[in-house]
């Protein structure tokens, strides 16, 4: 697909503004509907349709295989160790208002710190899959 | 819409049409959650259902062509086990208390709490994200755990390093030593990916 223009002009105009909502949605879960999963989920469509319009081995330029594999393990890693840190201050396991002095201060950061696992685990599980599928052969190659 | 569309899947021999339709099926449900007020639920089907299964749904389809084959004559066994649990699970629909009645048991369990307490005990307007994130941190490490093992076991399925396929016509006896020494190789060798006809 890397000759058809105004696809390429689109997505690269396009992929930006994604990324930048999946973060808005990542950021504003607290207030408004969102959350780890949805912004990790955009944010890996975004790329996605980066790899699509040009080609699945720019796109492991970009961000190679192993890459994505280990951002799908270190988000788990980051929700399981907020829950031990949890444990060592003190608290019970994913118990968050220990985290600080003022246990909403706490739970606003153990839920912020969370929702990062959680963005980090769906964006590279995304890709990883994605890259699997469509890297087996022909599509966007 | 969403009866109709399920219909034209099932009815499509043409594959592409039918990954498209099940987009656009998706799209649809995602409208009805948003309509019945469940944005999250709503942004979530929108983007891994009618975006990222349609991409994969594409990805398979430049694997497997085009076409369907022919689906065999149609059996009615399958059909009648079809019509005799649906017609259970509307008969026990019949018990289920009216629909959106504020006083079911469903939203006096916990909810009251959740509502009138989160503000203060979390500290963030939107509920579904305390109760998400904090309440129920334990389900939620273990669906982040279940996303992780989905992915470990599509790249267990899926990527295939060269030597591996090499040995393919071993005896399966070697085939458990190779495992293990693929583990690393993989890392090495799936970033410049491999084709199925390159060797």
């Amino acid at each position: 697909m890397e000759d058809k223009i105004i696809i390429r002009v689109g997505a690269k105009t396009l992929i930006p503004f994604i990324m930048v909502f999946a973060l808005y949605v990542q950021f504003h879960g607290d207030y408004g509907p969102g959350g780890g999963f949805q912004a990790g989920v955009i944010f890996a469509a975004g790329f996605i349709l980066y790899g699509l319009i040009f080609g699945v081995d720019m796109a492991k330029k970009v961000l190679p295989l192993s890459v994505a594999w280990l951002f799908g393990s270190a988000g788990v890693l980051i929700f399981a160790g907020v829950g031990v840190v949890t444990l060592l201050l003190g608290g019970d396991f994913l118990d968050y208002s220990v985290l600080a002095h003022d246990p909403e201060h706490g739970q606003h950061w153990g839920i912020l710190l969370v929702e990062l696992g959680v963005l980090t685990t769906v964006f590279g599980v995304m890709i990883s899959i994605f890259y699997s599928f469509a890297g087996r052969r022909g599509l966007g190659t | 819409m969403l009866v109709l569309t399920a219909l034209a899947l099932l009815k499509l021999n043409n594959l592409f049409a039918v990954a498209m339709l099940a987009g656009i099926y998706s799209l649809l449900s995602a409208a009805l959650f948003t309509v019945m007020d469940a944005v999250d639920v709503a942004f979530t089907e929108a983007a891994v259902g009618a975006g990222i299964s349609t991409v994969l749904m594409l990805g398979c389809i430049a694997l497997v062509g085009q076409t369907s084959k022919q689906p065999p004559k149609p059996a009615f066994l399958p059909l009648f086990v079809v019509f005799v649990t649906g017609g259970m699970l509307v008969y026990g629909t019949l018990d289920i208390p009216p629909y959106g009645d504020p006083d079911n048991p469903v939203h006096h369990h916990v909810a009251d709490y959740y509502l009138e307490d989160s503000s203060h005990d979390i500290g963030i307007p939107n509920v579904v994200t305390s109760v998400l994130a904090s309440y129920r941190g334990y389900d939620t490490m273990g669906e982040t755990t279940v996303i992780f093992a989905a992915m470990v076991g599509v790249l267990l399925l899926l990527v295939q390093s060269p030597r591996r396929r090499g040995s393919y016509k071993d005896s399966s006896l070697k085939s458990s030593y190779h495992n293990s020494s693929d583990n690393h190789s993989m890392h090495s060798t799936s970033e410049d990916d491999s084709y199925p006809g390159d060797n």
